[in-house]
């Protein structure tokens, strides 16, 4: 019986930094990063981290109807917040899934999202949501700073209705060491590129692929569509060339995106199926420790579940700056002076939190069934005052899909933010809910009354102390 | 049937300390500042007093919890002395807890003071409110102006103004109570400011601007009060009474409703319809002699004039850039410069503006005085306009 890939999405923060703004600032110690320096790298705003760029990327796969179908969350991810509390139990959560189901971070690899693909689908795992999401760092005037970006791709798994149907896989494991980040180091240390290249690429993936097709009972001709995520340009080309594949080798989102880790294939096979034709077969392949090959063929279904976002949307709809500081402060790489305001102590309360939790994560509104006003936050008693029924009498509402518009905003530049000015004003929904909100990524032409709004997963506050993460909903302006 | 307090207390005397930067002195020293005055102004020993009120509001940086620390800092020994807490309203709250206390006969005499001392943070504008432990989790952490500046896109939408036209009467706002400020000796800023220099100031919270914000300082004010009767037998000839002291709180309509439109304050106006009632005023327009309201940022007393039904909706801006509410206008607004020159410590504002009413009304206001007032209105507001406390008194002449 066939089983694949039935729905699809992506996310890439909208902030794109140019390259050059890098190469021009590091040219005192670093001019050869000049020649690197063309196109953009997508970067996280201060709240984006590998859980909020998930949630993203799974919304972007999950219709609200579709997400009764999830039975299980794995999460893959080398930069996930927390290395001992399920990252993907937020993930689910924001979601608004059922606690009814299993959550698993794959972790350890770069190839962790490929990896983590490969078995779902050779097992058969149906329902299971494989997200992989990578924030990765990397160090100021580094070939990897200007390299590197980041971003999320979701991919949802089942028997009917099928996008990509699983045809066959392969994999090995080697200590092969072409790059290496130990558990307390925030960045990765790299052999040199002509080594990983030829005793790497070269000897190791080709057996691979050979297994894979040999499994799938298919020649390297049958194959359409050839990913190989590599954060070195012409990598994924010369492989490609070795194994005799003359079809098309997909883009690396280079250009504009750049790579994001453990989620970086997967980003690239969201961008081949938006642009596979049906019977198209695509083989990608996983790198680190080993490799995985995976050989997908693209079904009718392509046409009809294309993401309502996909790696097209995430490409329009950056937000260009040339501000090196500015990634490098949401990064960590600086520490500006934030003034006394920056001081604030942000403990939060764990078993305050607890008991609203999953109506915060799902931004769960309730609506009063006595007189039908829609409310958030949900407290003991309807806020109309010609009603003030009791809160037993309200009904769940998500505000997640929900459209909003601005009521009232301004740019604050007194309170203490990481990312000034603090957009922020009233979101007024569709429903009749209305609330105050963070608005982000808000491009240079700021805010007005009447503009739309849709709503976005983002770290809340950082409790820097504690190392805990608050993560609640934002508003930001619905993309032109 | 409630009557309300109209002419059952009166006012034995008022104290204000000097608003600023008082690093010479602390919370202690500034609470003694005004209840000097007071006393002397209503001319008793401190054992006369049988009550107090005692307000402070951001214990953070203050005397911290309880009355303990005014009742040890000003030897209230062995009174009834209340801590009240009330945001921006707090001032106003010590008044109300006093008056109420003896409109209800169960004191003679009793004391309101408020103090706040916000210099001593390390740096300007207001300590950042702790907001609950649920609300912590949802709601953004906005600072002061970004609260109150949300009225400012509203407005507009509402009333078709644009950017520059509404910017321009913010402007006026603050100028005017800036050339009144020249006049007040315990003001904090006390020199003119351009319209051009406040247009251009650097932006704190968009629109406002720096000059569009009121100062921080130091400061307390305090009051005594008493029966019209206790006060003529203690020899007071001209009384001001107390004609209506009124509060309105959110319950989250505002915040939570798609009714209110961004454009007004609602508790301002419940506030003032009461309070109107209580003081029997029927065309505050006409009938008021002058107002203290909460300045805090000029488009805050720009939608306030509204709010207290003394410019007609949607005629805030017009009567503002006319000299309406201007020194020698048709009621004039904030005299002693207001917040924006004596500054916002929020526990004393309120008494602040009472006693500039308590000195006008008695015509003790000197290079400030306006002729003949009659009836003078106070205005606070606590929180943010969509989630507040507004609290507004009426003072007058008795008899």
């Amino acid at each position: 019986m066939s089983f694949g890939i039935t729905r699809y999405g992506a996310y890439v923060p909208r902030l794109r930094l140019q390259r050059a703004a890098i190469a021009a600032a590091n040219a005192w110690m670093a001019p050869g990063l000049k020649s690197q320096g063309k196109g953009t790298r997508a970067f996280c705003n201060w709240d984006e981290d590998a859980i909020t760029m998930a949630v993203e990327a799974a919304r972007d796969c999950l219709p609200g109807s579709a997400r009764a179908e999830v039975r299980g969350v794995w999460l893959a991810s080398t930069t996930l917040p927390y290395a001992d509390y399920q990252n993907g139990a937020v993930v689910a959560a924001a979601l608004g899934l059922s606690p009814a189901l299993s959550t698993l971070d794959l972790a350890g690899s770069q190839r962790a999202g490929i990896s983590g693909l490969s078995q779902a689908l050779a097992g058969g795992h149906e329902g299971t949501l494989l997200i992989g999401s990578e924030r990765p760092k990397a160090k100021p005037a580094s070939t990897q700073e200007l390299g590197y970006g980041a971003g999320a791709a979701a991919f949802l798994l089942g028997r009917e209705n099928i996008v990509a149907r699983f045809l066959g896989h392969a994999a090995s494991t080697s200590q092969f060491a072409d790059h290496l980040r130990d558990s307390d180091s925030d960045y990765d240390y790299f052999w040199e590129e002509r080594w990983v290249r030829e005793e790497g690429y070269a000897k190791l993936i080709p057996q691979v692929v050979q297994s894979a097709l040999g499994n799938a009972r298919l020649g390297i001709a049958d194959i359409a569509h050839f990913i190989l995520p590599s954060p070195f340009r012409g990598a994924a080309e010369a492989i490609a060339k070795r194994i005799g594949f003359a079809g098309i080798v997909a883009d690396n989102l280079g250009d504009w995106c750049g790579h994001a880790g453990s989620a970086h294939g997967l980003l690239m096979l969201a961008d081949a199926l938006e642009r596979a034709t049906p019977g198209e077969k695509i083989l990608l392949i996983g790198f680190g420790q080993g490799v995985d090959v995976l050989i997908l063929e693209v079904t009718e279904e392509v046409l009809a579940r294309r993401p309502s976002g996909g790696i097209d949307a995430a490409k329009s709809s950056g937000i260009l700056t040339d501000s090196y500081m500015r990634m490098l402060s949401f990064y960590g790489e600086v520490k500006p002076d934030w003034g006394m305001r920056g001081e604030k102590n942000e403990k939060a309360s764990l078993s305050a939190q607890n008991r609203v939790a999953d109506r915060l994560a799902g931004f769960v509104a309730g609506t009063c069934r006595a007189c039908g006003t829609v409310q958030f936050p949900r407290l003991a008693y309807c806020v109309n005052p010609a009603c003030v029924a009791p809160a037993a009498q309200f009904d769940d509402h998500p505000l997640t899909e929900e459209s909003a518009a601005v009521l009232t905003y301004t740019a604050d530049w007194l309170s203490y933010y990481p990312a000034p000015p603090l957009y922020v004003g009233f979101a007024q929904f569709d429903s009749g809910a209305r609330l105050m909100m963070e608005m982000v990524d808000v491009g240079p032409e700021g805010l007005e009354v009447g503009v739309r709004l849709s709503m976005v997963f983002r770290i809340k506050e950082r409790d820097r102390q504690r190392g805990y993460n608050r993560y609640f909903w934002k508003a930001t302006p619905v993309a032109s | 049937m409630a009557t309300g307090i109209k002419d059952k207390v009166a006012i034995l005397g008022m104290g204000c300390a000097r608003f600023g930067e008082r690093w010479d002195v602390g919370t202690e020293e500034l609470l003694a500042e005004a209840f000097d005055e007071a006393l002397k102004d209503a001319g008793i020993e401190r054992g006369q007093i049988d009550a107090a009120w005692f307000g402070s509001a951001l214990d953070s940086v203050n005397v911290g919890n309880s009355a303990i620390p005014a009742s040890i800092a000003l030897r209230l020994d062995g009174i009834p002395v209340s801590r009240v807490e009330n945001m921006c309203a707090t001032g106003t709250e010590t008044l109300r807890g006093a008056a109420y206390a003896v409109a209800s006969g169960a004191v003679d005499i009793a004391l309101a003071v408020g103090v706040e001392k916000l210099k001593d943070t390390g740096y300007g504008g207001l300590p950042i409110p702790y907001k609950g432990t649920l609300n912590d989790l949802w709601l953004p952490q906005v600072s002061a102006p970004a609260g109150f500046a949300q009225l400012a896109g509203g407005y507009r939408a509402k009333h078709g103004i644009n950017r520059d036209d509404l910017k321009g009467a913010m402007a006026h706002v603050s100028w005017k109570s800036h050339q009144n400020g020249t006049l007040s000796p315990k003001a904090h800023l006390r020199k003119e400011v351009s319209i051009e220099t406040i247009l251009n100031a650097p932006m704190i919270a968009e629109p406002l601007g720096l000059f569009d914000c009121c100062g921080v300082s130091d400061g307390a004010a305090a009051a005594i009060v008493t029966t019209p009767e206790i006060a003529r037998a203690l020899g007071k000839r001209d009384l001001v009474t107390i004609k209506a002291i009124q509060l309105s709180i959110s319950s989250g309509i505002e915040s939570t409703m798609a009714s209110w439109d961004g454009s007004f304050v609602r508790n301002t106006r419940t506030a003032a319809t009461r309070a109107y009632h209580e003081a029997g005023i029927t065309d505050p327009r006409k009938q008021l002699s002058m107002m203290e309201v909460h300045d805090c940022f000029s488009i805050t007393e720009l939608v306030t004039m509204e709010d207290l039904f003394v410019a007609g909706e949607g005629r805030a801006v017009h009567d503002v850039l006319d000299g309406f509410f201007d020194r020698d206008g048709g009621v004039p607004c904030q005299i002693d410069g207001g917040l924006k020159c004596f500054g916002h410590p929020v526990a004393a504002s309120g008494l602040r503006m009472a006693y500039e009413c308590y000195n006008q009304l008695l015509g003790r206001a000197g290079a400030r005085q306006i002729a003949s007032p009659s009836l003078a209105l106070t205005h606070n507001l606590g929180g943010v306009p969509y989630q507040g406390i507004a609290a507004i008194s009426v003072f007058g002449l008795h008899g």
